[in-house]
């Protein structure tokens, strides 16, 4: 077993209080190494917790925490030769960009003079080339983000953690740098465990996505798998489908053109057919309107949404369902479906997933 | 675990040996009498009328003093820690220099100022509680300024500019959400101050007049007069019991406030009092501030400047002159007091700037067990302990105890080097309340940072908190210099005649008769005065005050 | 940022240097110094003198001392005589040092009482027999001096006042509100000029006197400089007192260079005479060191400098005293006193009965 192998974890959260919570609750978790595993999960989950507790940073209660099959268990922060971006930065202040940046290997006693050809060599791949001087509090948060990621993929951790390192930031740059991030850690060949809750920023960045609730793993997967085949309706409902039909539900005939491979293997996987407590899953992006579309809806809402329509309809045996169109033109509210009118809408092929 | 156990043994040790094996030995002796205890002292003294009076007014003048030293410096810190102008470090040194000035010598410039001819004279606080309240301002209200100020420097101003946007006034930004922030600085601040002023004695004696009398003075004249054991061990139990309350009741307000603050680069726009950025509040700091500058510092310390230009031949440098000479059997010459006085403080400094580092890097730490949690809180709060006892006791229990201690082969009662350790032992508390508050203001998450990129414990602290306690250190250092430079009252159980500190220099040069005497005692305090002055402005510059957002 | 970088180094780099500036300190104070329990320093070894911190004597005195003797003396002051005394008293079973000097008459007893001292039979010049305490000469007396009241002449020549000349006199209606003395619980001038009222009108009737004395408003310091520097209205002050308790040596420094009378005085009539005495402390690891010492203090290149180190009188005679003494400052020939003894026995409540008195 190479990389990072969690079993049977449990991590306690002591409050102020001396109150005692279950953060992570007998969990298993493997990183192959090489791979970037998104940690998916609403807040309050435990995904930081695990995170803490592999970086070192927080007791395990019990279980296994291992690397490349040796258990870390004794094995202080410092001595695990991982790496952990916080959400904030946590930047060193009295230290210039340089400074932060060659913290950790200056923590390995690299020589300077390499210290230097390295430190330029990351500001160059995370986009800040010729920062090495800059103060740290000239920086704009997105600068920030870059300098802590540059400094935390300096002394090539054998594991990187990433704590929601992204949600501080604005959502236009959040999305240009998760897909620097995934470049980035591509580039450098870095095993990384990403903590996030945002479904978008997890399937940026992640080879895999485990999804976490209430201190345990829902599904680990694919992307493309865990979008099409979410495990339980709240894995589903977590990543943002609305609707749910059993398969042996009329309207079910109709959205089966949905799914990405209609009836057989998904990836490998089968699924039988006509398994009674299977169900179809629709979200935003599962159905399109056309004139001649199968299902009809009953239009609630209408608004402009970043370049798109979206339209809240009611789909007939079902239940509501947003709608997702390209505006194609339309600028005024007078241009949009009016609330009350029905529309023919047709399922997106590979937009309806498969529960069971 | 055992670096940290080794950490919190040092300081631990240092005290229990040099303070509390002494005081606890000299107090012993007062409950000990034919070889059995006796505690029939506590109900005589304490059911003399005489005691609940001088307690009173111990309790009294302790919490007027502190409360307008509190009052006075919050203008003062704002003014010269959160604003700038030119001359501000200048002004930082100036206001500095009383803490160090010897009592004997303020003293007789107070009253000079307050009594017969002084130009305050019209206040009738001559030998009054007024004028004792106000000596002890003079002194301690530098302690307000530079603890807040340390403090307020590092503050996030964005919470006061948030409670600006959302409609509040200057007054009520500053009332609902700056003042609260300080709470942390400002009870640490208050409580040594409070300490300070419940333990006055020279100021107490001189200003007071007869029949004022606290418990300090009181320990002092029961044990080095009448040796009436008994008596003085009552009252540094007393005394010992006043000052852990105002410990706890200072601990409390500031573990209530006490939290990672966001600390921000200083910011710190020029002072305008006029034109479009003139603020209100700036108006009243400077006007303030410039009343206490004036009035207080100023006054008295104008006086000693002028006494020590007058000579019997005029207006002249002839004290200055004199200061060269080794005056007949003074023991050493100003400038030969001067540099012994220098020498010790550097070792006085050192001892007490490790020791307390270490105190302040152990209770800023928090550790997961509750217990542990617990003992760390109690050993910040018994490090201030030396500030609350009497220096006397303290002597007297050094002689009565450190004679081969624990079997130790050394006579510490009489080794050299007691004499900068007992400074320091005064210094530590000081220390440790300017360094504590910045690192534990340090996000514990910087130190997680750390150890995640591989810095093992002892490189975090060299490489994360560090840098940031340095700066605080500087102010630290410079305090810590000026304490043991102005020490005086275990300085003259301990110190060679033939090579005095210049206070006990000056002490000696004033107890003698002639106007000779008095301007060479009053050119040496103006010297002690600027040697304080060039410490702390250096000390300021080690702090340096651009960098990061820590 | 390059600012914060070279305060980084900086620091490190000025306590490093404190750490050396600190060792050489701590050499240079700990250099000459030896345990008092007879150490290798010099041949003879080392005798410590224990003293009070008014304690001084020409640095050359002290080198020859320890050249004749081949001991090295070391001096160490223990705040004021009567700190001094009591930390002797407590520290009897392991004494700091071998000799003591500056034990004056109103401690003397006390100190002899709580055993303290060796007898120590010194060769006493004729003028210091009369000083003895001790049966066995516990204590030897080596300077004298008055506490007087001291007059400030130009002061009552401008206000046409005769200048009062006893204690009786200071009651009177024309001397109201002139006299500034000290606290004899804070002061030992103030506890003299306390004795030289107990013995000139007795255990029974000073409290009679100083209640004349506060219904004339008399003024109390708490320390003699205090009284001297603020209260008193002589050449080198700025009070309004022109009436001081000071000492009978006071008058020579106020008189200006090339003047020929001296603008100060002492009322020779009012004096409390206080007598410093030398010993040998029980249980001194040096004891025949400490022999020499008060040998020495006795003799006459000693006493000599006494006056102009420590503004006493020597207690021989004989010693020649230096002229502004003899013409400025002579001792009272009639002082008041009052037994070692008596005080000791009453000190405490004498001090307790004038706080009340006078303080109330």
């Amino acid at each position: 077993m190479t990389g990072l192998g969690v079993r049977d974890l449990v991590v306690l959260y002591r409050d102020d209080d001396g109150s005692v919570a279950t953060a992570v609750d007998h969990l298993d978790l493997d990183v192959a190494t090489g791979e970037v595993v998104a940690l998916l999960g609403p807040s309050g989950s435990g995904k930081s917790s695990l995170l803490r507790a592999v970086a070192g940073l927080e007791p395990a209660a019990s279980g296994r925490i291992g690397w490349d099959g040796v258990d870390l268990a004794g094995v202080p922060t410092h001595r695990r030769g991982f790496g952990l971006m916080f959400q904030d930065g946590q930047l060193f202040g009295h230290r210039d960009v340089a400074g932060n940046v060659a913290f950790g290997l200056q923590m390995q006693r690299m020589p300077a003079r390499e210290r230097a050809t390295r430190v330029s060599e990351l500001l160059g791949l995370v986009g800040l080339g010729g920062f090495e001087h800059r103060a740290i509090s000239t920086l704009s948060g997105g600068e920030r983000q870059r300098v802590a990621l540059a400094r935390s993929l300096a002394p090539g951790p054998r594991l990187l953690l990433l704590d929601e390192p992204l949600s501080a930031l604005d959502r236009a740059l959040r999305e240009r740098l998760a897909d620097d991030v995934r470049a980035a850690l591509l580039a450098t060949g870095t095993t990384a465990l990403f903590v996030t809750h945002d479904h978008d920023e997890a399937f940026a960045v992640a080879d895999r996505i485990a999804v976490m609730d209430a201190g345990r793993l829902l599904q680990v997967d694919a992307p493309a798998l865990l979008w099409q085949a979410p495990a339980t309706r709240r894995v589903a409902e977590f990543l943002g489908y609305e609707a749910f039909a059993p398969v042996d539900a009329p309207v079910a005939a109709v959205l089966g053109s949905g799914l990405a491979v209609p009836v057989g293997t998904v990836a490998g996987r089968s699924w039988s057919d006509g398994t009674s407590d299977a169900v179809l899953a629709v979200g935003p992006g599962s159905l399109e309107t056309a004139a001649d579309g199968p299902l009809a809806g009953e239009v609630r809402s209408a608004g402009f949404r970043r370049g798109v329509i979206e339209l809240g309809v009611v789909v007939e045996g079902l239940g509501a369902v947003t709608v997702v169109e390209r505006s194609a033109g339309r600028t005024g509210a007078a241009d949009l479906p009016r609330a009350g009118t029905t529309v023919r809408l047709r399922p997106v092929v590979g937009g309806v997933a498969r529960i069971g | 675990m055992v670096l940290w156990a080794l950490a919190a043994g040092l300081p631990l040790a240092f005290l229990g040996l040099f303070f509390v094996l002494p005081v606890v030995g000299l107090v012993g002796r007062g409950f000990v009498t034919d070889g059995s205890l006796d505690l029939s002292g506590f109900a005589e003294v304490m059911s003399r009328p005489r005691t609940w009076r001088i307690l009173e007014l111990t309790v009294g003048q302790a919490t007027v003093g502190t409360a307008i030293a509190v009052l006075l410096g919050i203008p003062g810190a704002h003014l010269l820690y959160r604003t700038r102008f030119r001359g501000q470090a200048l002004l930082r040194a100036l206001v500095a220099v009383p803490f160090v000035l010897p009592t004997i010598v303020v003293g007789v410039a107070f009253r000079s100022v307050l009594s017969g001819h002084g130009p305050l004279a019209f206040l009738g606080w001559d030998g009054t509680f007024a004028g004792v309240v106000a000596a002890l301002v003079f002194f301690n209200y530098t302690v307000v300024v530079r603890t807040v100020g340390a403090f307020w420097t590092g503050l996030d101003p964005r919470g006061e500019q948030a409670a600006r946007a959302l409609g509040a006034s200057p007054a009520r930004a500053f009332w609902s959400v700056t003042l609260p922030a300080l709470v942390p600085a400002i009870a640490s601040a208050a409580s040594i101050v409070f300490l300070f002023c419940a333990t006055a004695f020279g100021v107490v004696l001189v200003l007071g007049g007869v029949g004022y009398g606290t418990v300090e003075t009181e320990i002092w004249v029961q044990t080095t007069q009448f040796l009436d054991l008994r008596a003085a061990s009552v009252l540094s139990v007393v005394q010992l019991v006043v000052v852990t309350a105002s410990l706890w009741v200072a601990g409390r307000a500031r573990r209530r406030r006490e939290q990672a603050l966001s600390r921000v680069p200083e910011s710190r726009p020029v002072l305008a009092l006029r034109g479009p950025d003139a603020r209100g509040g700036d108006r009243l700091a400077v006007a303030v501030t410039a009343a206490v500058v004036v009035l207080l510092l100023g006054l008295p310390m104008v006086t000693l400047l002028l006494r020590s230009l007058r000579t019997r031949d005029g207006w002249g440098l002839g004290n200055y002159r004199a200061l060269g000479v080794r005056g007949f059997g003074l023991g050493a010459s100003g400038w030969e007091a001067a540099a012994t006085s220098l020498r010790v403080a550097v070792d006085a400094t050192l001892i007490a700037v490790v020791v307390a580092g270490l105190v302040a890097l152990v209770a800023s730490r928090r550790p997961r067990s509750r217990g542990l949690r617990r003992a760390v809180g109690t050993m910040d709060a018994v490090m201030m302990l030396p500030l609350g006892v009497s220096a006397v006791t303290v002597g007297f229990g050094i002689l009565v105890t450190l004679n081969h201690p624990f079997g130790l082969a050394v006579d510490l009662r009489t080794s050299p080097m007691l004499l900068p350790i007992a400074q320091a032992v005064v210094a530590v508390p000081l220390v440790v309340r300017t360094v504590l508050p910045v690192l534990r203001a340090i996000d514990s998450r910087l130190h997680e940072a750390a150890a995640v990129l591989g810095a093992s414990p002892a490189r975090v602290l060299r490489h994360v908190d560090w840098p940031v306690a340095a700066r605080s250190l500087g102010l630290a250092v410079g305090l810590a210099f000026a304490v043991s430079l102005g020490e005086f009252g275990a300085t003259s159980f301990l110190v060679r005649p033939s090579a005095p500190t210049l206070p006990v220099l000056i002490y000696r040069l004033i107890g003698r008769p002639g106007a000779d005497n008095l301007g060479t005692a009053m050119a040496a305090s103006v010297l002690l005065a600027a040697l304080t002055a060039v410490v702390m402005a250096l000390a300021e510059r080690l702090r340096g005050d651009t960098g990061g957002d820590v | 940022m390059s600012r914060s970088i070279r305060t980084r180094w900086a620091v490190p780099a000025v306590v490093g240097a404190l750490a050396l500036a600190g060792c050489a300190g701590a050499g240079s104070t700990s250099g000459g110094t030896a345990s008092p329990s007879g150490g290798s320093a010099a041949p003879g070894g080392t005798v410590v003198l224990v003293t009070h911190d008014s304690f001084a004597l020409p640095d050359a005195l002290i080198s020859q001392f320890e050249s004749d003797t081949g001991l090295t003396l070391d001096v160490r002051a223990q705040g004021d005589a009567g700190a001094m005394v009591n930390q002797l008293v407590l520290t009897k079973d392991a004494p700091i040092g071998d000799a003591v000097f500056g034990i004056d008459n109103t401690f003397a007893s006390r100190a002899v009482d709580a055993g303290v001292l060796a007898p120590y039979q010194a060769t006493l010049p004729d003028s210091a027999k009369q000083y003895t305490v001790g049966d066995s000469g516990e204590l030897t007396p080596i300077d004298v001096g008055d506490v007087c009241v001291n007059a400030d002449l130009e002061w009552f020549s401008k206000h046409d006042l005769a200048v009062p000349s006893t204690l009786e006199d200071l009651t009177k209606p024309e001397y109201k509100g002139l006299l500034a003395v000290e606290n004899p619980a804070t002061s030992s001038p103030g506890l003299a000029f306390l004795l030289a009222t107990v013995g000139a009108f007795g255990a029974d009737g000073w409290q009679g006197y100083w209640q004349e004395l506060v219904a004339n408003d008399v003024q109390v310091a708490s320390s003699w400089s205090d009284a001297y520097y603020v209260d008193f209205s002589g050449p080198s002050s700025d009070g309004d007192k022109p009436l001081v308790v000071s000492y009978a040596s006071s008058p020579p420094d106020e008189v200006p260079d090339g003047a020929t009378s001296a603008p100060t005085t002492a009322l020779l009539n009012t004096c409390f005479r206080q007598v410093e005495y030398a010993g040998v402390l029980a249980g001194a690891a040096n004891p025949d060191g400490a022999k020499k010492v008060v040998d020495w203090l006795l003799s006459p290149a000693v006493q000599a400098a006494i006056p102009e180190s420590m503004y006493m009188y020597p207690v021989d005679s004989s010693v020649a005293l230096p002229t502004s003494w003899t013409k400025y400052a002579p001792l009272a020939t009639k002082p008041f006193s009052v037994s070692p003894a008596e005080i000791t026995a009453h000190r405490d409540d004498w001090i307790q009965a004038w706080t009340s008195l006078v303080v109330g």
